[in-house]
Protein backbone atom coordinates (compact mmCIF):
# COMPACT_ATOMS: atom_id res chain seq x y z
CA UNK A 1 0.00 0.00 0.00
CA UNK A 2 1.42 3.40 -0.89
CA UNK A 3 1.60 5.92 1.89
CA UNK A 4 -0.07 9.32 1.53
CA UNK A 5 2.28 12.11 0.54
CA UNK A 6 3.67 14.07 3.48
CA UNK A 7 2.84 17.70 3.93
CA UNK A 8 3.84 19.87 6.86
CA UNK A 9 1.45 19.39 9.81
CA UNK A 10 -0.72 22.43 10.10
CA UNK A 11 -3.77 23.86 11.75
CA UNK A 12 -6.06 26.71 10.75
CA UNK A 13 -8.54 28.51 12.92
CA UNK A 14 -11.96 29.01 11.34
CA UNK A 15 -12.65 32.68 11.19
CA UNK A 16 -15.75 34.55 10.23
CA UNK A 17 -14.95 36.83 7.33
CA UNK A 18 -11.47 35.40 6.86
CA UNK A 19 -12.01 34.79 3.19
CA UNK A 20 -13.08 38.37 2.60
CA UNK A 21 -10.14 39.75 4.44
CA UNK A 22 -7.41 37.61 2.99
CA UNK A 23 -8.65 36.51 -0.40
CA UNK A 24 -10.68 33.77 -1.92
CA UNK A 25 -8.79 30.66 -0.98
CA UNK A 26 -11.56 28.27 -1.88
CA UNK A 27 -11.79 29.62 -5.39
CA UNK A 28 -8.11 29.14 -6.07
CA UNK A 29 -7.30 26.99 -9.06
CA UNK A 30 -3.71 26.21 -9.93
CA UNK A 31 -2.49 28.01 -13.04
CA UNK A 32 -0.44 25.31 -14.71
CA UNK A 33 -0.24 26.87 -18.13
CA UNK A 34 -0.52 30.26 -19.81
CA UNK A 35 -2.25 30.20 -23.19
CA UNK A 36 -1.57 26.51 -23.47
CA UNK A 37 2.13 26.68 -22.61
CA UNK A 38 3.09 24.95 -19.37
CA UNK A 39 4.53 27.22 -16.70
CA UNK A 40 6.94 24.45 -15.83
CA UNK A 41 8.28 24.32 -19.37
CA UNK A 42 8.64 28.12 -19.47
CA UNK A 43 10.68 28.17 -16.27
CA UNK A 44 12.82 25.26 -17.40
CA UNK A 45 13.55 27.13 -20.63
CA UNK A 46 13.99 30.69 -19.37
CA UNK A 47 14.66 30.46 -15.63
CA UNK A 48 12.94 31.85 -12.55
CA UNK A 49 11.71 34.41 -11.76
CA UNK A 50 10.11 35.03 -15.13
CA UNK A 51 7.73 37.60 -16.55
CA UNK A 52 5.30 36.12 -19.05
CA UNK A 53 3.07 38.12 -21.39
CA UNK A 54 0.12 36.72 -23.28
CA UNK A 55 -0.10 38.07 -26.81
CA UNK A 56 -3.72 36.91 -26.99
CA UNK A 57 -4.63 38.90 -23.86
CA UNK A 58 -2.90 42.04 -25.17
CA UNK A 59 -4.76 41.84 -28.45
CA UNK A 60 -8.07 40.99 -26.82
CA UNK A 61 -7.92 43.93 -24.41
CA UNK A 62 -6.94 46.34 -27.16
CA UNK A 63 -9.67 45.18 -29.52
CA UNK A 64 -12.29 45.23 -26.80
CA UNK A 65 -11.55 48.88 -26.03
CA UNK A 66 -11.16 49.84 -29.67
CA UNK A 67 -14.36 48.20 -30.82
CA UNK A 68 -16.45 49.63 -27.99
CA UNK A 69 -15.16 53.11 -28.81
CA UNK A 70 -15.78 52.65 -32.52
CA UNK A 71 -19.36 51.63 -31.84
CA UNK A 72 -20.11 54.83 -29.97
CA UNK A 73 -17.98 57.51 -31.60
CA UNK A 74 -17.01 58.11 -35.20
CA UNK A 75 -13.38 59.10 -34.98
CA UNK A 76 -11.21 57.39 -32.46
CA UNK A 77 -7.56 56.79 -31.76
CA UNK A 78 -5.70 54.88 -29.08
CA UNK A 79 -2.16 56.05 -28.35
CA UNK A 80 -0.20 53.39 -26.48
CA UNK A 81 1.27 54.84 -23.27
CA UNK A 82 4.91 53.83 -23.58
CA UNK A 83 5.84 54.39 -19.96
CA UNK A 84 3.49 51.61 -18.89
CA UNK A 85 5.55 49.02 -20.74
CA UNK A 86 7.93 50.00 -23.53
CA UNK A 87 9.43 46.65 -24.41
CA UNK A 88 9.60 46.56 -28.21
CA UNK A 89 7.54 43.40 -28.49
CA UNK A 90 4.71 44.81 -26.36
CA UNK A 91 4.67 48.09 -28.32
CA UNK A 92 4.73 46.13 -31.54
CA UNK A 93 1.60 44.19 -30.64
CA UNK A 94 -0.30 47.43 -30.06
CA UNK A 95 1.13 49.24 -33.09
CA UNK A 96 0.21 46.27 -35.26
CA UNK A 97 -3.35 46.78 -34.03
CA UNK A 98 -3.18 50.40 -35.14
CA UNK A 99 -2.18 52.21 -31.95
CA UNK A 100 -0.32 55.51 -32.08
CA UNK A 101 2.44 56.11 -29.52
CA UNK A 102 2.14 58.29 -26.43
CA UNK A 103 5.57 59.24 -25.11
CA UNK A 104 6.73 61.44 -22.25
CA UNK A 105 10.48 61.71 -22.80
CA UNK A 106 13.11 61.80 -25.51
CA UNK A 107 14.12 58.27 -24.54
CA UNK A 108 10.61 57.01 -25.21
CA UNK A 109 10.53 59.03 -28.42
CA UNK A 110 13.77 57.34 -29.53
CA UNK A 111 12.22 53.98 -28.76
CA UNK A 112 9.18 54.77 -30.88
CA UNK A 113 11.35 56.01 -33.77
CA UNK A 114 13.46 52.89 -33.54
CA UNK A 115 10.31 50.84 -33.98
CA UNK A 116 9.66 52.73 -37.20
CA UNK A 117 6.64 54.67 -35.96
CA UNK A 118 5.58 57.58 -38.16
CA UNK A 119 6.52 60.72 -36.14
CA UNK A 120 3.10 62.19 -36.93
CA UNK A 121 1.64 59.20 -35.07
CA UNK A 122 3.22 60.23 -31.78
CA UNK A 123 1.66 62.28 -28.98
CA UNK A 124 4.45 63.80 -26.91
CA UNK A 125 3.48 64.53 -23.29
CA UNK A 126 5.37 65.41 -20.14
CA UNK A 127 6.74 68.48 -18.39
CA UNK A 128 10.28 68.14 -19.82
CA UNK A 129 10.81 68.62 -23.51
CA UNK A 130 14.06 70.47 -24.00
CA UNK A 131 14.44 73.01 -26.76
CA UNK A 132 16.83 70.57 -28.46
CA UNK A 133 14.13 67.91 -28.33
CA UNK A 134 11.59 70.33 -29.77
CA UNK A 135 14.06 71.19 -32.58
CA UNK A 136 13.96 67.55 -33.47
CA UNK A 137 10.33 66.52 -33.00
CA UNK A 138 8.37 69.57 -34.19
CA UNK A 139 9.74 69.58 -37.78
CA UNK A 140 9.05 65.84 -37.90
CA UNK A 141 5.36 66.54 -37.35
CA UNK A 142 5.04 65.08 -33.87
CA UNK A 143 2.28 66.69 -31.84
CA UNK A 144 3.50 67.98 -28.50
CA UNK A 145 1.09 68.52 -25.64
CA UNK A 146 2.21 71.79 -24.09
CA UNK A 147 2.56 71.57 -20.33
CA UNK A 148 3.54 75.13 -19.31
CA UNK A 149 4.18 78.65 -20.62
CA UNK A 150 7.94 78.17 -20.79
CA UNK A 151 7.44 75.26 -23.13
CA UNK A 152 5.04 77.27 -25.27
CA UNK A 153 7.66 79.99 -25.61
CA UNK A 154 10.35 77.43 -26.50
CA UNK A 155 8.09 75.84 -29.13
CA UNK A 156 7.44 79.29 -30.61
CA UNK A 157 11.15 80.00 -30.84
CA UNK A 158 11.74 76.68 -32.58
CA UNK A 159 8.87 77.31 -34.99
CA UNK A 160 10.28 80.70 -35.86
CA UNK A 161 13.83 79.45 -36.32
CA UNK A 162 12.74 76.53 -38.47
CA UNK A 163 10.15 78.45 -40.42
CA UNK A 164 7.39 75.96 -39.58
CA UNK A 165 3.94 76.11 -38.05
CA UNK A 166 3.82 72.94 -35.93
CA UNK A 167 0.66 71.31 -34.65
CA UNK A 168 0.40 71.31 -30.89
CA UNK A 169 -2.09 70.51 -28.16
CA UNK A 170 -2.59 72.18 -24.81
CA UNK A 171 -2.72 70.06 -21.71
CA UNK A 172 -5.28 71.12 -19.15
CA UNK A 173 -6.02 69.95 -15.63
CA UNK A 174 -9.41 70.16 -14.01
CA UNK A 175 -11.48 69.26 -10.99
CA UNK A 176 -13.77 66.25 -11.32
CA UNK A 177 -15.60 64.53 -8.50
CA UNK A 178 -13.99 61.47 -6.92
CA UNK A 179 -10.52 62.03 -8.39
CA UNK A 180 -7.86 64.06 -6.56
CA UNK A 181 -6.70 66.62 -9.15
CA UNK A 182 -3.30 66.25 -10.84
CA UNK A 183 -3.03 70.02 -10.98
CA UNK A 184 0.73 70.13 -11.53
CA UNK A 185 0.41 69.14 -15.19
CA UNK A 186 -0.79 71.54 -17.84
CA UNK A 187 -2.96 74.62 -17.36
CA UNK A 188 -5.86 74.79 -14.95
CA UNK A 189 -9.27 74.92 -16.56
CA UNK A 190 -11.47 76.31 -13.79
CA UNK A 191 -9.18 79.23 -12.96
CA UNK A 192 -9.17 80.42 -16.57
CA UNK A 193 -5.46 79.64 -16.96
CA UNK A 194 -6.14 77.15 -19.76
CA UNK A 195 -8.13 79.70 -21.75
CA UNK A 196 -5.41 82.26 -21.16
CA UNK A 197 -2.77 79.85 -22.49
CA UNK A 198 -4.86 79.13 -25.56
CA UNK A 199 -5.47 82.82 -26.22
CA UNK A 200 -1.77 83.46 -25.97
CA UNK A 201 -1.01 80.60 -28.33
CA UNK A 202 -3.53 81.88 -30.87
CA UNK A 203 -2.32 85.47 -30.58
CA UNK A 204 1.32 84.34 -30.98
CA UNK A 205 0.25 82.87 -34.33
CA UNK A 206 3.27 80.57 -34.57
CA UNK A 207 1.72 77.30 -33.46
CA UNK A 208 -1.34 75.51 -34.78
CA UNK A 209 -3.74 74.45 -32.04
CA UNK A 210 -4.73 70.90 -33.01
CA UNK A 211 -6.01 69.51 -29.75
CA UNK A 212 -6.69 69.72 -26.06
CA UNK A 213 -5.57 67.07 -23.62
CA UNK A 214 -6.10 66.02 -20.06
CA UNK A 215 -5.02 63.00 -18.06
CA UNK A 216 -7.01 62.81 -14.85
CA UNK A 217 -4.86 60.32 -12.97
CA UNK A 218 -4.40 56.60 -12.83
CA UNK A 219 -6.43 53.61 -11.65
CA UNK A 220 -9.62 55.66 -11.71
CA UNK A 221 -12.42 53.34 -10.68
CA UNK A 222 -15.28 55.78 -11.19
CA UNK A 223 -16.33 56.06 -14.85
CA UNK A 224 -18.37 59.17 -14.04
CA UNK A 225 -15.09 61.08 -13.73
CA UNK A 226 -14.60 60.60 -17.48
CA UNK A 227 -18.05 61.86 -18.29
CA UNK A 228 -17.29 65.08 -16.44
CA UNK A 229 -13.85 65.45 -17.98
CA UNK A 230 -15.09 64.80 -21.51
CA UNK A 231 -17.94 67.26 -21.04
CA UNK A 232 -15.55 69.94 -19.80
CA UNK A 233 -13.24 69.41 -22.76
CA UNK A 234 -16.25 69.47 -25.11
CA UNK A 235 -17.30 72.85 -23.68
CA UNK A 236 -13.77 74.11 -24.13
CA UNK A 237 -13.87 72.97 -27.77
CA UNK A 238 -17.23 74.72 -28.24
CA UNK A 239 -15.79 77.96 -26.86
CA UNK A 240 -12.74 77.71 -29.11
CA UNK A 241 -14.94 77.30 -32.15
CA UNK A 242 -17.42 80.05 -31.30
CA UNK A 243 -14.92 82.60 -29.98
CA UNK A 244 -11.85 81.90 -32.09
CA UNK A 245 -13.07 79.92 -35.05
CA UNK A 246 -10.71 77.09 -34.12
CA UNK A 247 -11.82 73.57 -35.08
CA UNK A 248 -9.91 71.07 -32.97
CA UNK A 249 -8.56 67.97 -34.66
CA UNK A 250 -8.65 65.98 -31.46
CA UNK A 251 -9.71 65.80 -27.86
CA UNK A 252 -7.38 63.60 -25.82
CA UNK A 253 -8.75 62.30 -22.53
CA UNK A 254 -5.54 60.55 -21.43
CA UNK A 255 -5.47 57.14 -19.78
CA UNK A 256 -6.22 56.03 -16.25
CA UNK A 257 -8.74 53.18 -16.56
CA UNK A 258 -8.28 50.60 -13.79
CA UNK A 259 -6.98 47.10 -14.43
CA UNK A 260 -8.26 44.04 -12.57
CA UNK A 261 -5.84 44.51 -9.73
CA UNK A 262 -6.81 45.20 -6.12
CA UNK A 263 -5.40 48.33 -4.52
CA UNK A 264 -4.09 47.86 -0.99
CA UNK A 265 -6.84 50.02 0.45
CA UNK A 266 -9.60 48.45 -1.62
CA UNK A 267 -12.08 46.12 0.03
CA UNK A 268 -13.57 44.30 -2.95
CA UNK A 269 -11.16 42.40 -5.20
CA UNK A 270 -10.42 44.11 -8.51
CA UNK A 271 -12.03 41.23 -10.39
CA UNK A 272 -15.33 42.50 -8.99
CA UNK A 273 -14.69 46.19 -8.45
CA UNK A 274 -13.07 47.28 -11.72
CA UNK A 275 -15.53 48.84 -14.17
CA UNK A 276 -15.74 47.27 -17.61
CA UNK A 277 -14.39 49.11 -20.66
CA UNK A 278 -17.95 49.63 -21.83
CA UNK A 279 -18.77 51.66 -18.73
CA UNK A 280 -15.78 53.96 -19.27
CA UNK A 281 -16.56 54.32 -22.96
CA UNK A 282 -20.19 55.07 -22.28
CA UNK A 283 -19.21 57.76 -19.78
CA UNK A 284 -16.74 59.34 -22.20
CA UNK A 285 -19.10 59.45 -25.12
CA UNK A 286 -21.92 60.81 -22.97
CA UNK A 287 -19.61 63.64 -21.96
CA UNK A 288 -18.60 64.28 -25.57
CA UNK A 289 -22.24 64.54 -26.61
CA UNK A 290 -21.93 68.12 -25.34
CA UNK A 291 -19.92 68.91 -28.46
CA UNK A 292 -21.75 71.40 -30.55
CA UNK A 293 -20.53 71.10 -34.11
CA UNK A 294 -21.26 69.70 -37.55
CA UNK A 295 -20.76 65.90 -37.42
CA UNK A 296 -18.15 66.22 -40.18
CA UNK A 297 -16.11 68.49 -37.95
CA UNK A 298 -16.13 66.20 -34.91
CA UNK A 299 -12.71 66.06 -33.30
CA UNK A 300 -11.03 62.67 -33.01
CA UNK A 301 -11.32 61.16 -29.55
CA UNK A 302 -7.84 60.12 -28.39
CA UNK A 303 -7.22 57.74 -25.48
CA UNK A 304 -3.84 57.06 -23.92
CA UNK A 305 -4.51 54.01 -21.82
CA UNK A 306 -1.63 52.01 -20.47
CA UNK A 307 -2.42 50.02 -17.37
CA UNK A 308 -5.84 48.76 -18.44
CA UNK A 309 -4.49 47.38 -21.72
CA UNK A 310 -1.40 45.59 -20.49
CA UNK A 311 -1.74 44.81 -16.79
CA UNK A 312 -3.95 41.74 -17.07
CA UNK A 313 -1.77 40.25 -19.83
CA UNK A 314 1.33 40.00 -17.61
CA UNK A 315 2.29 37.25 -15.15
CA UNK A 316 5.27 36.83 -12.87
CA UNK A 317 6.33 33.26 -12.17
CA UNK A 318 8.38 32.82 -9.03
CA UNK A 319 9.85 29.87 -7.16
CA UNK A 320 9.59 29.04 -3.46
CA UNK A 321 13.00 29.04 -1.77
CA UNK A 322 11.91 28.58 1.86
CA UNK A 323 9.02 28.05 4.22
CA UNK A 324 8.91 29.53 7.67
CA UNK A 325 6.56 29.92 10.57
CA UNK A 326 6.15 33.48 11.79
CA UNK A 327 5.90 34.34 15.45
CA UNK A 328 2.23 35.19 15.12
CA UNK A 329 1.43 31.81 13.61
CA UNK A 330 1.16 32.88 10.00
CA UNK A 331 3.18 31.03 7.42
CA UNK A 332 5.98 32.81 5.60
CA UNK A 333 6.97 31.86 2.08
CA UNK A 334 10.25 33.16 0.72
CA UNK A 335 10.27 33.37 -3.07
CA UNK A 336 12.93 34.33 -5.60
CA UNK A 337 11.27 37.56 -6.82
CA UNK A 338 11.27 40.64 -4.60
CA UNK A 339 9.76 44.11 -4.64
CA UNK A 340 12.65 45.31 -6.81
CA UNK A 341 11.30 43.08 -9.56
CA UNK A 342 7.62 43.49 -8.74
CA UNK A 343 7.47 47.19 -8.04
CA UNK A 344 3.66 47.18 -8.10
CA UNK A 345 3.51 45.08 -4.93
CA UNK A 346 3.75 48.42 -3.11
CA UNK A 347 0.37 49.42 -4.57
CA UNK A 348 -1.58 46.23 -4.94
CA UNK A 349 -2.52 43.05 -3.21
CA UNK A 350 -1.64 41.02 -6.25
CA UNK A 351 -3.64 37.92 -7.00
CA UNK A 352 -1.33 34.92 -6.50
CA UNK A 353 -1.98 31.33 -7.44
CA UNK A 354 -0.08 28.09 -7.30
CA UNK A 355 1.45 26.85 -10.55
CA UNK A 356 0.90 23.22 -9.60
CA UNK A 357 -1.93 21.23 -8.08
CA UNK A 358 -1.91 21.46 -4.29
CA UNK A 359 -3.29 19.53 -1.40
CA UNK A 360 -3.97 20.25 2.19
CA UNK A 361 -5.62 23.20 3.82
CA UNK A 362 -4.77 26.73 2.84
CA UNK A 363 -3.66 28.98 5.68
CA UNK A 364 -2.80 32.65 6.23
CA UNK A 365 0.50 33.23 4.47
CA UNK A 366 2.83 36.15 3.79
CA UNK A 367 5.00 36.05 0.67
CA UNK A 368 8.46 37.54 1.04
CA UNK A 369 11.07 38.31 -1.59
CA UNK A 370 14.79 37.52 -1.31
CA UNK A 371 16.09 41.05 -0.68
CA UNK A 372 17.23 40.90 2.91
CA UNK A 373 15.20 44.04 3.58
CA UNK A 374 12.16 44.34 5.77
CA UNK A 375 10.09 46.08 3.10
CA UNK A 376 10.44 43.13 0.78
CA UNK A 377 6.88 41.85 1.10
CA UNK A 378 5.62 40.68 -2.26
CA UNK A 379 2.17 39.86 -0.96
CA UNK A 380 0.77 40.54 2.44
CA UNK A 381 -1.42 38.01 4.18
CA UNK A 382 -3.55 35.86 1.98
CA UNK A 383 -4.95 32.38 2.44
CA UNK A 384 -2.64 30.17 0.48
CA UNK A 385 -2.06 26.42 0.14
CA UNK A 386 1.05 24.73 1.48
CA UNK A 387 4.03 24.99 -0.86
CA UNK A 388 7.29 23.11 -0.87
CA UNK A 389 10.70 24.45 -1.75
CA UNK A 390 10.97 24.45 -5.55
CA UNK A 391 7.21 24.85 -6.08
CA UNK A 392 6.14 27.73 -8.29
CA UNK A 393 3.58 30.40 -7.88
CA UNK A 394 2.19 32.90 -10.35
CA UNK A 395 1.45 36.54 -9.56
CA UNK A 396 -1.24 37.87 -11.86
CA UNK A 397 -1.95 41.25 -13.47
CA UNK A 398 1.64 42.46 -13.36
CA UNK A 399 1.95 43.72 -16.94
CA UNK A 400 1.82 47.46 -16.24
CA UNK A 401 4.70 49.58 -14.94
CA UNK A 402 6.81 46.68 -13.65
CA UNK A 403 9.13 46.11 -16.58
CA UNK A 404 9.67 49.87 -16.77
CA UNK A 405 9.97 50.75 -13.08
CA UNK A 406 11.75 47.62 -11.82
CA UNK A 407 15.06 48.22 -10.11
CA UNK A 408 18.33 46.48 -10.57
CA UNK A 409 19.27 45.70 -6.98
CA UNK A 410 21.62 42.99 -5.72
CA UNK A 411 20.74 40.71 -8.61
CA UNK A 412 19.86 40.56 -12.29
CA UNK A 413 16.51 41.54 -13.64
CA UNK A 414 14.73 38.44 -14.91
CA UNK A 415 13.88 37.41 -18.43
CA UNK A 416 10.60 38.45 -20.02
CA UNK A 417 8.88 36.15 -22.49
CA UNK A 418 5.83 36.34 -24.67
CA UNK A 419 3.50 33.45 -25.28
CA UNK A 420 2.02 33.71 -28.74
CA UNK A 421 -0.65 31.80 -30.52
CA UNK A 422 -0.40 28.06 -31.19
CA UNK A 423 1.90 27.45 -28.23
CA UNK A 424 4.70 29.64 -29.58
CA UNK A 425 6.85 31.39 -27.00
CA UNK A 426 9.98 33.49 -27.13
CA UNK A 427 12.16 35.89 -25.19
CA UNK A 428 11.24 39.54 -25.42
CA UNK A 429 13.98 40.59 -22.99
CA UNK A 430 16.69 38.24 -21.87
CA UNK A 431 17.78 37.97 -18.25
CA UNK A 432 20.43 40.54 -17.39
CA UNK A 433 24.03 39.48 -16.97
CA UNK A 434 27.02 40.99 -15.21
CA UNK A 435 28.26 42.88 -18.28
CA UNK A 436 24.91 44.72 -18.63
CA UNK A 437 25.44 46.20 -15.21
CA UNK A 438 29.17 46.81 -15.01
CA UNK A 439 29.44 47.86 -18.67
CA UNK A 440 28.77 51.58 -17.99
CA UNK A 441 31.05 51.67 -14.91
CA UNK A 442 34.49 53.28 -14.79
CA UNK A 443 37.20 53.30 -12.14
CA UNK A 444 39.15 56.63 -12.18
CA UNK A 445 42.87 56.06 -12.75
CA UNK A 446 43.91 57.44 -9.35
CA UNK A 447 42.22 54.56 -7.56
CA UNK B 1 5.48 14.33 30.30
CA UNK B 2 2.18 15.72 31.55
CA UNK B 3 -0.49 16.05 28.96
CA UNK B 4 -2.28 19.38 29.26
CA UNK B 5 -5.95 19.11 30.22
CA UNK B 6 -6.90 21.40 27.31
CA UNK B 7 -5.37 18.99 24.88
CA UNK B 8 -7.25 16.05 26.43
CA UNK B 9 -10.54 17.92 26.21
CA UNK B 10 -10.12 19.01 22.63
CA UNK B 11 -12.75 17.35 20.42
CA UNK B 12 -11.13 15.95 17.31
CA UNK B 13 -13.03 14.41 14.41
CA UNK B 14 -11.53 11.98 11.94
CA UNK B 15 -11.86 14.53 9.17
CA UNK B 16 -9.57 16.95 10.99
CA UNK B 17 -12.24 19.17 12.49
CA UNK B 18 -11.27 20.42 15.97
CA UNK B 19 -13.49 21.97 18.60
CA UNK B 20 -12.10 23.79 21.63
CA UNK B 21 -14.83 23.43 24.32
CA UNK B 22 -13.25 26.19 26.45
CA UNK B 23 -13.58 28.94 23.86
CA UNK B 24 -15.96 27.55 21.24
CA UNK B 25 -13.31 28.05 18.55
CA UNK B 26 -13.09 25.57 15.71
CA UNK B 27 -10.08 24.60 13.61
CA UNK B 28 -9.08 22.39 10.72
CA UNK B 29 -5.96 20.25 10.84
CA UNK B 30 -4.46 18.32 7.95
CA UNK B 31 -3.68 14.60 8.24
CA UNK B 32 -0.11 15.00 9.47
CA UNK B 33 -1.43 17.61 11.92
CA UNK B 34 -3.85 15.01 13.30
CA UNK B 35 -1.01 12.52 13.64
CA UNK B 36 0.94 15.04 15.71
CA UNK B 37 -2.09 15.81 17.89
CA UNK B 38 -2.65 12.11 18.56
CA UNK B 39 1.01 11.70 19.48
CA UNK B 40 0.89 14.64 21.87
CA UNK B 41 -2.25 13.26 23.52
CA UNK B 42 -0.37 10.02 24.10
CA UNK B 43 2.45 11.98 25.69
CA UNK B 44 5.01 11.31 22.95
CA UNK B 45 7.97 13.65 22.42
CA UNK B 46 9.10 15.32 19.19
CA UNK B 47 11.41 12.50 18.10
CA UNK B 48 8.76 9.79 18.52
CA UNK B 49 6.13 11.85 16.75
CA UNK B 50 8.54 12.50 13.87
CA UNK B 51 9.16 8.76 13.60
CA UNK B 52 5.46 8.12 13.47
CA UNK B 53 5.05 10.71 10.70
CA UNK B 54 7.83 9.04 8.72
CA UNK B 55 6.09 5.67 9.15
CA UNK B 56 2.69 6.98 8.11
CA UNK B 57 3.58 9.27 5.24
CA UNK B 58 5.77 9.33 2.21
CA UNK B 59 8.23 11.98 3.40
CA UNK B 60 10.54 13.68 0.85
CA UNK B 61 14.23 13.47 1.72
CA UNK B 62 14.52 17.24 2.06
CA UNK B 63 11.77 17.56 4.69
CA UNK B 64 12.80 18.43 8.25
CA UNK B 65 10.07 16.61 10.13
CA UNK B 66 11.35 17.45 13.62
CA UNK B 67 11.30 21.13 12.81
CA UNK B 68 7.79 20.78 11.36
CA UNK B 69 6.57 19.17 14.59
CA UNK B 70 8.14 21.95 16.62
CA UNK B 71 6.39 24.56 14.49
CA UNK B 72 3.11 22.75 14.84
CA UNK B 73 3.42 22.82 18.63
CA UNK B 74 4.15 26.53 18.37
CA UNK B 75 0.93 26.90 16.37
CA UNK B 76 -0.97 25.05 19.10
CA UNK B 77 0.38 27.53 21.65
CA UNK B 78 -0.55 30.49 19.46
CA UNK B 79 -4.02 29.04 19.02
CA UNK B 80 -4.47 28.62 22.78
CA UNK B 81 -4.86 24.84 22.48
CA UNK B 82 -1.95 24.16 24.83
CA UNK B 83 -0.58 26.40 27.59
CA UNK B 84 2.17 28.89 26.72
CA UNK B 85 4.76 26.93 28.70
CA UNK B 86 4.00 23.61 27.00
CA UNK B 87 6.78 21.90 25.04
CA UNK B 88 6.80 18.47 23.50
C1 LIG C 1 -0.08 61.75 -19.93
C2 LIG C 1 -0.36 60.34 -19.61
N1 LIG C 1 -1.09 59.60 -20.45
C3 LIG C 1 -1.35 58.29 -20.21
C4 LIG C 1 -0.88 57.66 -19.08
C5 LIG C 1 -1.22 56.21 -18.85
O1 LIG C 1 -1.99 56.05 -17.70
P1 LIG C 1 -2.66 54.65 -17.30
O2 LIG C 1 -1.58 53.62 -17.29
O3 LIG C 1 -3.22 54.90 -15.94
O4 LIG C 1 -3.71 54.34 -18.31
C6 LIG C 1 -0.12 58.40 -18.16
C7 LIG C 1 0.36 57.76 -16.92
O5 LIG C 1 0.73 58.35 -15.95
C8 LIG C 1 0.15 59.76 -18.44
O6 LIG C 1 0.88 60.50 -17.59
Amino acid sequence: MTKPLYERPTLVRHQMGMMNKFGRAQAMQPLESIDGVSVDELVKTYGSPLFVFSEADLVARYRELHDLLALRYRKIRIAWSYKTNYLDAICKVFHREGAYAEVVSEFEYDKAMRMGIDPTHVHFNGPLKSEATLERVLPAGTVIHIDHFDEMAAAERVAERQGIRPKVAVRVNMAVESVPPWSRFGFNLESGQAMEAIRRLIAGDKLELAGVHCHLGTFITDPAAYKQAAAKLAHLANTLRSEHGVLLEFIDVGGGFASHNTLKAQYLPGEQATPSFSRYVEALTEGLSQLDCDPRDLPTLVLENGRALVDDAGYLVSTVVANKRLRDGRRGLVVDAGVNTLFTSFWYNHDVVSAQPFRGIPEPTVIYGPLCMNIDVVRDTLVFPAMSVGDRLVLKNVGAYNVTQWMQFITYRPAVVMVGRDGKHGLIRRREQLEDIVGPEEVPDWL
Amino acid sequence: MTIPQKLRDLAISETGFLFDPYTGSTFSANEPGLTVLEGLREGLGVADIATRLRESFDVPAAADVERDVGEFVHLLRRSGLVPEEFTA
